[in-house]
């Protein structure tokens, strides 16, 4: 897929969420997180690299717009709590950044692009767990495409979409990708 | 990455990357409460240390036990002749207890190469006869990113700095590492040692040679400083300690010569007053002390690596 | 049936196809169409025939290292590489710089039988360099001692040197140093080159070897004795034995097998199979001892075959002994590098691997050309055999070959030592 081109059916697969919708799926859970926390009180984003990182500051930017409020933003690289490191090579790490006010007695918003097994989302709370104790901890995830293997929901979801095990999905950010969509497909895509 | 870390000459410029940046990451868990990550549980690492170095087996030791392995430390003094039982009868046992991973630190040039001829798991160098200190060049090489590009190193290599070597070439492990790993990142290395002590094919080695040292300070943006022992004087390596020192030691007038930037290495143990002035060691662009905390995340880097994805299939090393 | 052999069809350096008589020890007749009822009979058409080889320069280990090697498994290994002589050296344990020591020796090669063992007496006491031993008790002794070497060790004691050159010339002796300056290979490994400093193994500098071997072709000629050089293995050894040899003076010398072949690359996985002393060294050095060899200013190929146990070769560079075992694979190995390139036939090998080592050592009875009336001692070889790894399993107790699982051409196919069959179809008789 060109980094520049339209994405083409058939080859990445057809597209179940435009940047329209994303834009509006990202309010709306923008809304929802400050609903649910009081106004964004002691709330801190925590993107999990490499979509999450940049979906979690679109969310504290719009927080930001939508309230006034700052909210602390950051990233929590999950490689070394990882339940499958065997199965590949040692594989390179992301960047975790705590915001300077840290997550002790923090509203943690974990912030991911798709939840699936929900594995990566419990070496999130691992990992979270040597870093600090936050009051709580919530997810935010752009889809939910189910097949849980562990108890883990999500708080906040873009969209729900429902997928079977051979497909797999694609989210695809300005940010990184040069545009913003969800794709879904037969074939992997190495990540 | 390669199944074994013996010589600097394994690395490619992106393993060398990769280790430097998975470090880079590693070295925030020094600040955090809990110094622990659970990726090598239930591995074994074992050290094998046949020549005394409390320093770098702790070093080790801390790196593996932070990514809450089982380390297993194996102290043999003396060559495995004196002691009785060979380095192959040696490596039988430590396949025997399951290792995973085998530190080895010993007297003789390619011990390292035999012990990997005879285990299954990952071996680390950790000196070897003369040979190489593969993880310390990679210290010294995240030591003088961290220093010189501070924020920016993340993803960065080492091109066009400027590194001169200065001191015993020809029996030095780190020297050999050094070279061959700062040069695989872009650096610019430079040997300054008097001719008797740095090897004949010197020429054949991806660096420039000088004999002047004082020619070379103003150039250089690190200045590593290698041990000299008091033995290869009787060698007739060099007349005397003082002339050596005069000749080749780094004093605070030396240090006044080099730029603003630059920075002092050394690996260690120094011996203040002969290769290093005590105000050289003691100063604020000495990176002594920091060399020893990057240590212990490069390390964790290097058994990341080597330890933390699938296990290498069965080749012949 | 009676013992003598008739071989048949044989290539003879000079007559081509042949047929060779061995009858009571001798060779009694050679030619075409040669017959004898009785004889047994062996057809060796399109195998060359050579004199018995003369290895000048073999370590038997016995009395003292038999966990090694002993005359009798030496011996064999000997014959199976075609071998009907060696000189074994002196650093045994006890040394052998005593009459008893050689004369023990000698009557070990006899009982044995596989071929005939010339004993080389040590040039100083126990191998220690300060004094001589007693040359001439050797040299009168059962074991007619002729070759006097300290190899192992370098007589690096100038006067002493010059002693032992000028009184060996009492009893045609020669002394066969083993050329390193002590003082300038302290510790050393490995050939001093861009291999060692990358390896960080201490380096064996060539002038070491050099410097001596000019001193001591000087002292032989100020002094009118016999010189014979052990393993020449450098480019500059080589040329200055030429320059000797154009003097005029009484200088010879010999280069192993491994030397013509192999390099100080093969160091490079620290397996010390290739530990030697002399090192081996580079390309360079290889191909001017070829050339060496090959216009004779270096008179004989000698195996300077080493064995030594499996534990003092599986273990670190530094620690481990120096030497390869070379017997059974010499020919293999100089038809590989001196033959098949061209720069030497066999006549000249049968030259440097019999009839100048048998002259070197002052022996009678072997490296006789192959003529009616000469002693029956030949060997049979196949140069077209197809190429076989070796096997590091031999008749030689020790394992410590170098040229383990390559490919060399040829085979021995059987050896005679005066008359008697020791190897017939390449397996001991």
């Amino acid at each position: 897929m060109g980094a520049t081109g339209h994405p083409v059916a058939g080859r990445d697969g057809l597209a179940v969420l435009d940047a329209e919708e994303i834009r509006r799926a990202l309010t709306r859970i923008a809304h929802e997180i400050l609903e649910r926390t009081h106004g964004g009180d002691g709330v801190v984003l925590l993107g999990i690299p490499t979509r999450g990182v940049p979906l979690a500051r679109r969310l504290a930017a719009r927080i930001g717009e939508f309230e006034g409020v700052e909210v602390p933003c950051g990233s929590l690289d999950v490689t070394m709590h990882r339940d499958d490191l065997r199965l590949r090579p040692a594989r390179a790490l992301g960047r975790t950044d705590l915001p300077p006010s840290g997550i002790d007695g923090k509203t943690v918003v974990l912030v991911d692009d798709v939840l699936y097994s929900g594995r990566t989302v419990r070496a999130a709370l691992d990992a979270l767990t040597d870093l600090g104790r936050p009051r709580a901890v919530q997810l935010a995830v752009l889809v939910d495409r189910g097949h849980r293997e562990l108890p883990i929901r999500a708080d906040y979801v873009g969209k729900n979409l429902p997928t079977s095990q051979r497909e797999v999905v694609h989210v695809l950010l300005a940010e990184i990708d040069a545009q913003d969509a969800v794709m879904i497909s037969d074939e992997g895509r190495p990540s | 990455m390669k199944r074994h870390l013996i010589s600097a000459a394994d690395l490619s410029r992106g393993d060398a990357l990769l280790i430097l940046d998975t470090a880079e990451e590693l070295a925030s868990l020094a600040d955090r409460p809990i110094k622990k990550l659970p990726t090598l549980r239930g591995r074994t690492v074992v050290n094998l240390f046949f020549e005394d170095s409390t320093r770098t087996r702790i070093s080790f030791e801390a790196a593996a036990k932070r990514l809450s392995a089982d380390v297993i430390n194996f102290s043999a003094k003396g060559s495995s002749v004196a002691k009785g039982e060979s380095l192959k009868d040696t490596a039988l046992t430590l396949e025997a207890m399951g290792a995973d991973a085998v530190v080895i630190r010993h007297s003789a040039s390619g011990a390292a190469h035999r012990l990997a001829g005879w285990v299954r798991g990952s071996v680390v160098n950790a000196g070897d006869g003369t040979h190489e200190h593969p993880t310390q060049a990679l210290l010294d090489a995240f030591t003088i990113r961290r220093r010189l590009k501070g924020a920016t190193a993340r993803g960065t290599a080492l091109d066009g700095i400027r590194v001169t070597i200065v001191g015993d070439v020809l029996h030095s492990r780190v020297a050999r590492s050094n070279v061959l790993l700062l040069s695989t990142l872009g650096a610019e290395v430079t040997l300054a040692a008097p001719p008797t002590l740095l090897p004949l094919a010197v020429d054949t080695w991806p660096c420039a040679v000088s004999y002047d040292l004082d020619s070379e300070l103003p150039k250089s943006d690190v200045v590593m400083m290698l041990r000299v022992q008091q033995e290869r004087m009787t060698a007739a390596y060099f007349p005397s300690v003082r002339e050596y020192s005069r000749r080749y030691g780094m004093d605070t007038a030396r240090m006044a010569k080099m730029p603003d930037h630059a920075i002092v290495m050394h690996p260690g143990p120094m011996n203040r007053g002969v290769e290093i002035a005590a105000e050289v060691a003691d100063s604020v662009r000495s990176t002594i002390v920091e060399q020893v905390a990057n240590g212990v995340t490069t390390r964790m880097a290097v058994l990341y690596l080597l330890l933390g994805g699938t296990e290498f299939p069965e080749v012949a090393p | 049936m009676s013992d003598s052999w008739l071989i048949k069809g044989a290539q003879v350096a000079g007559l081509g196809a042949a047929d060779l008589l061995l009858a009571g020890g001798t060779i009694t007749a050679v030619g075409a169409g040669v017959s004898e009822a009785g004889a047994q009979v062996l057809d060796a058409s399109g195998l060359i025939a050579l004199p018995g080889l003369v290895d000048l320069h073999t370590h038997l280990r016995e009395p003292g290292r038999e966990d090694a090697e002993t005359v009798e498994t030496g011996t064999r290994a000997a014959a199976l590489g075609g071998f009907t002589a060696v000189h074994a050296m002196a650093n045994t344990e006890p040394v052998a710089d005593t009459a008893g020591v050689v004369e023990q020796v000698w009557r070990l090669g006899r009982a044995a039988g596989y071929c005939d063992v010339q004993p080389v007496g040590a040039v100083t006491a126990g191998l220690a360099g300060t004094r001589l031993a007693e040359l001439g008790t050797m040299a009168d002794s059962a074991a007619h001692v002729r070759v006097f070497s300290d190899d192992g060790r370098c007589v690096a004691d100038p006067l002493l040197m010059r002693r032992a050159l000028e009184y060996v010339k009492a009893f045609d002796g020669v002394i066969a140093q083993h050329a390193q300056d002590p003082r300038l290979t302290e510790g050393a490994q490995l050939n001093e080159g861009e291999i060692s400093g990358r390896l960080g193994l201490a380096g064996w500098p060539a002038v070491a070897e050099e410097a001596m071997i000019a001193r001591d072709c000087l002292l032989a000629a100020h002094v009118g004795s016999a010189l014979h050089v052990c393993h020449v293995s450098t480019a500059g050894s080589a040329e200055i034995v030429r320059w000797a040899k154009s003097k005029g003076w009484p200088v010879t010398a010999e280069v192993t097998p491994h030397h013509l072949l192999l390099t100080d690359e093969l160091a490079v996985g620290y397996d010390p199979v290739f530990k030697v002393n002399p090192p081996l060294r580079t390309a360079a050095d290889v191909a001017e001892l070829r050339r060496a060899l090959a216009d004779g200013t270096i008179d004989c190929v000698a195996t300077d075959h080493a064995p030594h146990p499996v534990e003092a070769k599986e273990t670190e560079w530094s620690e481990a002994a120096f030497g390869m075992t070379g017997l059974e694979t010499a020919l293999r190995v100089v038809q590989q590098a001196m033959v098949d390139t061209g720069l030497l036939d066999w006549a000249g090998v049968a030259d440097r691997m019999s009839v100048r080592p048998a002259r070197i050592g002052r022996l009678t009875g072997q490296g006789a050309p192959l003529a009616v009336g000469g002693p029956a001692n030949l060997t049979l070889y196949d140069p077209a055999a197809p190429a076989e790894p070796v096997s590091a399993a031999g008749a030689s107790k020790s394992r410590n070959t170098p040229f383990a699982g390559m490919a060399l051409p040829g085979r021995v196919v059987a050896t005679f030592l005066r008359g008697t069959p020791t190897v017939l179809d390449g397996k001991l008789a």
